[in-house]
């Protein structure tokens, strides 16, 4: 089994599926729908399923990268097809599968015309997602980061349920791709320092402090607009209004990570001093993130947009704890972009199951659904006191441990996040009031029914998670710990490295002047 | 007493001049019907040909008393040029044959232009570039004009043929400027006589601009593009699909031996010009083409912004810059061919029609045109994995290599930029409801055409070492010796 390229089979097993649908589905247009329907299904299951075996085949005692495969790609220019997993992408790959698995149950109704193509573009943006967070090879990592754009495009522009759908869909697209191509560029001169694009020998480079500092803005361009941060943010509430639920859940849920994860894996492991240089730069934009955006939540009026917002504080957390490279810090900041993966993707389908009922996100249009829908009212609320960050729930140990970290580094960081927590608490509770309680007068709100089964099934695997990722933490923070250990000694080792050189030179000039 | 040049080097060309002349000759005594047995036969001649080129022809020779170059540069180059040509003529058959302009002196004089696009690959003195620069030019400035009974067409054969003259007037102006001052016109020579460093005389530099003002006429940068949109929109498609590719290449093949070549040691003379064509086309091809509503100004616009960032890899004047820039062309002949091949095929009731509108909802109608047409956008943009992402991965990498920093940024900008358009193509077919359905059934070889162009692009991620090692040998040899 350890022979199997595991990873490969997990990034290449959607697009195989995706293959079979465009080619094999024929007939009324029934028929294919439920061909494909049911193909995704196996497929997203079985992926899922083979991915499992990285949780239990993973060694939890190093910080080498494992389940590790090289072949030879462009030999003439050193670009080799890497994939392997550390304690810090392993469980991304992991959210990934399963959250595609739960999108695709959750379309199962919801997406009633072309629904062939709606299946081949998850499959084929599962593969990106997959393949992204297991590239060793800086190319190989372009190529999926960059290829998630394509079926998001298209997801959002043909699925899309409001007017806006096509605006939102070219900025998402048009935004991410200026980003990205400046990494591009910052790609390339790394290639070109360094001869090679593997990433294990990157991490080992030394750049110049000079050069640190544009690489580090070019990524920043990138990374910053994915995540989002304040001020490339704008993009994210456009997208999660104009997308279908699915959609939104797979963006909220994986594709804001993958900023993250390239902070992780690309800004603070090869570029430290220059991290070091613009960590208050990420401080304030992050705190502004947490503070005006859960402000901005507390005005909407339209639950996806709500959710949108409180998605970017949330990431305004995982920035700042990110950057204060210490233990905790990051530690909570990869929890924190795992428990919102799952909790940010359970509360849009929450909205998904009214609006697959009512047709509208109003907030103003709901009310009162305690009364006829009782299921619904408890998941909804445990999910929201999963985001407002309730201990027991996932969400508090990912923001604890961001502001413990952040409470290290500088208090006054620590406060203004921590003032956060309390915004959110707000945003989250009056929508879930506004929603759920008070009385039920509307007359088509009365005939709404309750969850159904397969809605029951789609969510009880999150819920399931949240309580587990709350309640006994240390399964996840075990896989990270060696990881996350491991990078923040490089990052000092390699600070300490640049500190060393500076005081060499003050020396020798105080020698030389001694001299004189 | 001059001896009797080698002939073996220049065997391709003297085979498919006398086959050309040949199928003249056929076609007259043939007469009615005879285009689709001469296109047959054109095409099969373009094959042997390239043959020729890759198998008979030695590796690297100098014939002619020093007119005549062959080496794996031109090998290679030739090789595109041959076979985009054979593309444009298959696709070119049912639409000559439906417009009523089927006379068999179209194949023959794309086998003529085709000639003189391999001269101009070859050459080795500013003489012979000229000779086959318009021989190449004299015979697409008559198939754009081929449809003689229109105005569009008859207006895009003057209007290149006029600026076209004055760019060859104004590239042997600086031919003869270089010759007066530098004394020969020969490359090995000049190249010669500028190694070592020494200064080159303001004369020479005026001429080199001059050469370059013509050349960049021919592959369409700014601020010599000017005619691109007209002709493009006005000739026949399948003529505009030819232009869009084969002169390209066979101009900037040239465009890169005339700089590597004779003045190589003088790239501090002539990058910023190369860089400021690339600026600017990038730019152009990127902002000019979002307000366009007809597919082919569109295209044409598109081909401006591809030269720019082809462009970009010259203006880094190393081995990795040229070998950038066949890979990009490489992929570029088979994006380009593939989305004219659509283009051809969209008829509504047997009218051709070249609206961006009218793709509204074809992946509805057709999905597997609409399909390829999204590869081919996408890859244009040059969004990853598609083959695209590729051409300009390398070329912005020769530019990075070459410390030419602002340069790849605003290549990379205005990549984002350019992407709009293409964009809007995938957004008008997938996303807007379908108003005319584009008639069917497609041409059995417009289908075979859009199928290999359409897997190329979209597999060349998988396995990309022959084109990337072959364009890499064949830089080499440019700049060997």
């Amino acid at each position: 089994m350890a022979e199997w390229p595991i990873l490969s089979i997990i990034t290449f097993l959607p697009l195989l599926g995706a293959a079979l649908i465009l080619v094999l589905a024929r007939g009324p247009a029934e028929v294919v729908a439920r061909n494909a329907r049911w193909t995704a299904l196996w497929t997203t299951l079985f992926t899922f399923l083979i991915s499992l075996y990285l949780w239990f085949g993973f060694d939890r005692t190093t910080a080498e990268f494992q389940f590790v495969e090289r072949v030879d790609w462009f030999p003439a220019f050193n670009i080799a097809y890497h994939m392997g997993v550390d304690g810090i992408s392993m469980m991304f790959v992991l959210l990934s599968t399963l959250l595609t698995l739960i999108c695709v149950l959750a379309s199962w109704d919801s997406v009633k015309v072309r629904v062939k193509e709606y299946m081949v573009a998850f499959l084929v943006l599962e593969t990106m997602m997959v393949g992204m967070f297991c590239a060793l090879d800086y190319v190989l990592f372009y190529v999926f980061f960059e290829g998630v754009l394509i079926p998001m495009f298209i997801i959002i522009g043909i699925w899309g349920s409001g007017d806006r759908r096509i605006y939102a869909a070219f900025k998402l697209f048009l935004y991410t791709l200026a980003g990205s191509l400046l990494m591009l560029v910052a790609l390339l001169a790394m290639y070109i320092q360094a001869g090679t694009t593997d990433i294990p020998t990157l991490l080992a480079t030394e750049f110049s402090y000079d050069m640190q500092f544009w690489l580090w803005l070019a990524l920043f361009a990138s990374f910053a607009v994915k995540i989002p941060m304040w001020p490339v943010h704008t993009w994210l509430p456009d997208a999660h209004v104009e997308a279908p639920t699915a959609g939104s859940v797979i963006l909220a849920g994986v594709l804001l990570k993958m900023g993250g994860y390239g902070f992780l894996r690309f800004s603070i492991p090869m570029l430290p001093e220059a991290t070091e240089y613009f960590t208050p730069l990420i401080y304030v934009l992050s705190i502004v993130a947490i503070i005006y955006t859960s402000l901005v939540a507390l005005a909407q009026e339209d639950m996806k947009k709500l959710i949108a917002y409180s998605s970017i504080a949330h990431m305004g957390f995982v920035t700042i704890g990110m950057f204060t490279i210490t233990t905790q810090g990051l530690q909570g900041s990869i929890f924190q972009m795992l428990s919102h993966g799952i909790v940010s993707g359970a509360l849009f389908l929450c909205v998904g199951v009214v609006y697959d009922r009512l047709h509208t996100r109003e907030i103003a249009r709901y009310g009162g659904l305690v009364n006829n829908m009782p299921k619904y009212a408890l998941v909804f609320m445990l999910f929201t006191l999963a985001s407002v960050g309730l201990p027991g729930t996932s969400g508090f140990v990912g923001e604890f441990l961001s502001l413990v970290g952040a409470f290290r580094a500088n208090t006054w960081v620590g406060t203004l996040a921590a003032t956060g927590l309390i915004l959110g608490a707000t945003y989250m509770l009056y929508l879930y009031r506004r929603v759920i309680f008070g009385k039920l007068v509307k007359e088509d709100l009365k005939a709404l029914r309750d969850l159904s089964p397969r809605e029951v099934l789609v969510f009880a695997p999150l819920i399931a998670i949240v309580f587990w990722m709350g309640i006994y933490p240390s399964s996840f923070i075990d896989v990270m710990e060696v990881s996350v250990e491991n990078l923040i000694q490089n990052y000092e080792i390699a600070l300490d490295r640049g500190a060393v050189d500076v005081d060499v030179v003050d020396a020798a000039a105080t020698v030389d002047q001694a001299a004189r | 007493m001059l001896a009797f040049p080698d002939l073996m080097p220049a065997l391709p060309e003297i085979f498919l001049a006398l086959s050309g002349m040949a199928l003249l000759i056929f076609g007259v005594f043939r007469g009615e019907g005879a285009t689709r047995l001469v296109s047959y036969l054109a095409v099969l001649s373009l094959v042997v040909a390239g043959f020729l080129v890759l198998r008979v022809v030695p590796a690297q020779a100098v014939t002619f008393s020093g007119l005549f170059v062959v080496d794996g540069f031109a090998a290679f180059m030739k090789l595109l040029v041959l076979l985009s040509t054979a593309l444009a003529v298959i696709m070119s058959l049912g639409f000559i044959e439906r417009e009523q302009m089927a006379r068999f002196e179209y194949p023959v004089l794309f086998l003529f232009a085709t000639v003189g696009m391999l001269m101009m690959i070859s050459a080795n003195d500013l003489m012979s570039l000229y000779v086959g620069l318009e021989l190449q030019s004299l015979s697409l400035y008559v198939v754009a004009a081929f449809r003689r009974d229109t105005v569009r067409s008859s207006e895009a054969g003057l209007k290149y043929f006029v600026l076209g003259a004055l760019s060859s007037g104004m590239l042997l102006y600086g031919a003869s400027l270089v010759y007066g001052f530098a004394g020969t016109t020969s490359f090995e020579h000049l190249a010669e006589l500028f190694a070592g460093g020494q200064e080159p005389s303001i004369g020479v530099i005026i001429g080199i601009v001059f050469v370059s003002a013509g050349i960049a006429f021919k592959i369409s940068a700014v601020p010599f593009h000017m005619w691109t949109p007209d002709v493009y929109e006005g000739a026949p498609t399948p003529v505009t699909a030819f232009f869009a590719v084969a002169p390209k290449i066979a101009a900037i093949a040239m465009f890169i031996r005339v700089l590597v070549g004779p003045f190589g040691d003088l790239v501090a003379q002539w990058q910023q010009i190369v860089v400021v064509m690339a600026v600017l086309s990038m730019a152009l091809g990127s902002f000019a083409a979002i307000n366009q509503s007809n597919i082919k100004r569109l295209m044409a616009y598109s081909s401006i912004g591809h030269i720019g960032y082809a462009l970009v890899g010259l203006a880094a004047g190393s081995q990795e810059g040229v070998a950038g820039i066949m890979i990009y062309m490489a992929i570029y002949i088979a994006m380009n061919v593939g989305t004219f091949a659509i283009i051809l095929c969209m008829r509504v009731n047997g009218r051709m029609v070249e609206g961006i509108q009218d793709l509204a909802g074809l992946s509805k109608t057709h999905p597997m045109m609409a399909l390829a047409l999204v590869i081919f956008m996408f890859s244009m943009a040059g969004i990853p994995p598609l083959a695209g992402f590729w051409g300009k991965f390398y070329v912005f990498m020769a530019a990075v290599n070459a410390e030419l920093y602002t340069l790849a940024v605003i290549g990379v900008l205005t990549s984002a930029v350019a992407a709009y358009y293409y964009l809007r193509i995938i957004k008008i077919m997938y996303f807007d409801e379908p108003a005319e359905v584009l008639d069917r059934p497609i041409d059995r070889d417009m289908g075979m055409v859009l199928t290999a162009t359409g897997l190329f692009t979209l597999l060349f991620i998988f396995y990309p070492a022959p084109v990337v090692d072959a364009a890499s040998r064949a830089a080499a040899t440019l700049f060997a010796g």
